[in-house]
């Protein structure tokens, strides 16, 4: 079967598929996330190090890995978007960054309340979290860049250039971090611990598909709104019915 | 099935308290004010294009 | 090609030598900024020798961020770029013969005052060496990484700040190996880890970065 991909590339009609997809995506992110948070919660035993302040990992974890994936995923639109020049590639990196920058900043809050109690101190410079803070510094940079730029053309291909460029340091930062985090012999403890029981790595891969689905959902309803504000002037907007919009009564 | 014995000691999160629902609810009213957020831009830009659209058929007319 | 490199780099140094006070600035705010650590600190021998790799990188990195403007924008307001980007010749070797000119107006000035700064925080000999090459090797990067940047925002409101913002993590890596080989060799424990991981990351900034920075101009002329 051939999927028509270069059908659905045009704004119009991803902002019908899109539309059709969010409630989905949004369903199993709930009842997800509901199972995820049942089993890390309450069916979960207590870490015998640890003692419950361990249960932050449920969201710790996913919310360090969406951070990082949501930015690959963002280059690979990137890339796609100076490649075929396609404007949704540009709406597509727009509507993920904030929900990877949120989920950057929720891992490092969510770590430092983790750390506070393990590590006795909200911040220590340990190579994962100095990494994820840069990657915080690396969104927001995309997200400054986009704000100053008004044209949207413009701003599609320049954020691109700077997720590209980002997206290529990204391994040289890690490693530089970690090289410099071992010489100085600061604190890299293993948040995952060496054995993990079965039911608490169930219970965050499931609290991982949660994010992961969230993430869809959001930036595809996101993306819905770009879509819009984009293309004020074009007849299939005007077309649309007016649901829910103030003026429209 | 449960870990727990009674609401209290789930709540009490084993002394833990703050640090475990300090990071639930930071991160549960992130993730909804970005939901709520997003929600009304999509509907602010439908009640703009449906305004640039009046203008439009007004001129015309 | 070499003859157009040859006179891109020419023009570019003339225009500069034209206002030298412009080439004092960066050099000015790398000495101040650097002398205001040990004012705040204290003026304990110690401590000053202990932060000194890292203050010096530090101060010398926001100073070569300070000279970035200088690379494009007047170009720019003046539709010289414009001109250089329709010219037949690729417009990547007409940044990279840019960015030889900055280096030899930002980053080797850069380079050769950072002794005598290190003299203030009373580095030993050895290590003073090693801040030279450091800097020698990690100016640079700093001035190829900083072109994409500079490139990015030309023409934007709040030019300089977002250039910082966009600048100044993808200049970690540079600061890591550069500040960590004086630190190491006044530690005792040798540069050249350092120094070999700083050379790589020159050669691989300067084998993308100026492409880089060539399509986030043609992004800017559009």
């Amino acid at each position: 079967m051939a999927i028509p991909w270069f059908k659905y590339a045009s704004p119009a009609s991803f902002y019908g598929l899109a539309g059709r997809m969010v409630p989905w995506f949004t369903a199993l992110a709930i009842a997800s996330a509901l199972v995820g948070l049942w089993i890390g919660l309450v069916a979960a035993p207590t870490d015998f190090q640890q003692g419950d302040s361990y249960r932050i990992i449920y969201i710790h974890v996913p919310a360090a890995w969406m951070g990082m994936f949501v930015y690959l995923v963002m280059a690979g639109w990137a890339a796609a978007g100076l490649v075929f020049n396609t404007r949704l590639s540009g709406m597509m990196v727009q509507a993920l960054a904030p929900t990877g920058a949120l989920f950057t900043f929720i891992a490092l809050w969510t770590g430092a309340l983790w750390g506070r109690p393990t590590w006795g101190a909200y911040w220590v410079w340990d190579a994962r979290l100095t990494s994820t803070l840069i990657l915080l510094f690396l969104y927001l940079g995309y997200l400054a860049l986009r704000a100053s730029i008004d044209d949207a053309r413009r701003a599609d291909r320049a954020g691109a250039v700077l997720v590209l460029v980002g997206a290529i340091n990204v391994p040289i930062i890690y490693f530089s971090v970690r090289w410099w985090n071992t010489l100085h012999q600061g604190a890299s403890v293993n948040l995952q611990g060496s054995s993990m029981a079965t039911v608490m790595l169930t219970g965050m891969l499931v609290m991982a598909f949660a994010a992961w689905m969230y993430t869809l959902a959001v930036s595809l309803a996101r993306v819905r709104a770009i879509i819009i504000e984009r293309e004020r002037h074009a007849a299939w907007v005007a077309a649309l019915p007016r649901e829910g919009s103030p003026a429209g009564g | 099935m449960s870990y727990w014995s009674s609401w209290h000691d789930f709540l009490a999160m084993g002394g833990y308290a703050g640090f475990v629902w300090g990071s639930y609810a930071v991160t549960a009213l992130a993730l909804a004010a970005e939901v709520f957020w997003v929600s009304g831009r999509r509907r602010a830009a439908l009640a703009h294009a449906a305004i640039a659209r009046e203008l439009r058929e007004r001129e015309a007319s | 090609m070499i003859g157009t490199l040859a006179w891109v780099l020419r023009r570019d140094l003339r225009l500069a030598l034209r206002r030298p006070a412009e080439l004092a600035f960066a050099l000015f705010f790398f000495l101040i900024v650097a002398s205001l650590f040990p004012i705040g600190i204290g003026p304990q021998p110690e401590l000053l020798r202990a932060i000194a790799p890292g203050v010096l990188w530090v101060a010398a990195l926001l100073a070569s961020l300070l000279a970035l403007p200088r690379l494009f924008s007047a170009d720019h307001a003046d539709g010289t770029l414009e001109q250089m980007a329709i010219a037949p010749h690729p417009l990547t070797l007409i940044v990279v013969a840019k960015l030889a000119a900055h280096w030899l107006t930002t980053g080797l000035p850069l380079t050769l005052l950072a002794p005598l700064i290190a003299l203030q925080f009373g580095l030993p000999a050895e290590a003073i060496g090693v801040l030279v090459l450091s800097l020698a090797l990690g100016t640079p990067v700093l001035g190829a990484i900083g072109a994409v940047g500079a490139a990015l925002t030309l023409g934007l409101r709040g030019g300089g700040v977002l250039t910082a913002i966009l600048v100044l993590p993808l200049y970690i890596p540079a600061l890591i190996f550069g500040a960590g080989a004086v630190e190491a060799t006044v530690a005792g424990t040798g540069a050249s880890g350092h120094l070999s991981l700083l050379a790589a990351l020159l050669v691989f900034t300067l084998t993308f970065a100026p492409w880089a920075a060539a399509a986030s101009v043609r992004i800017a002329l559009e």
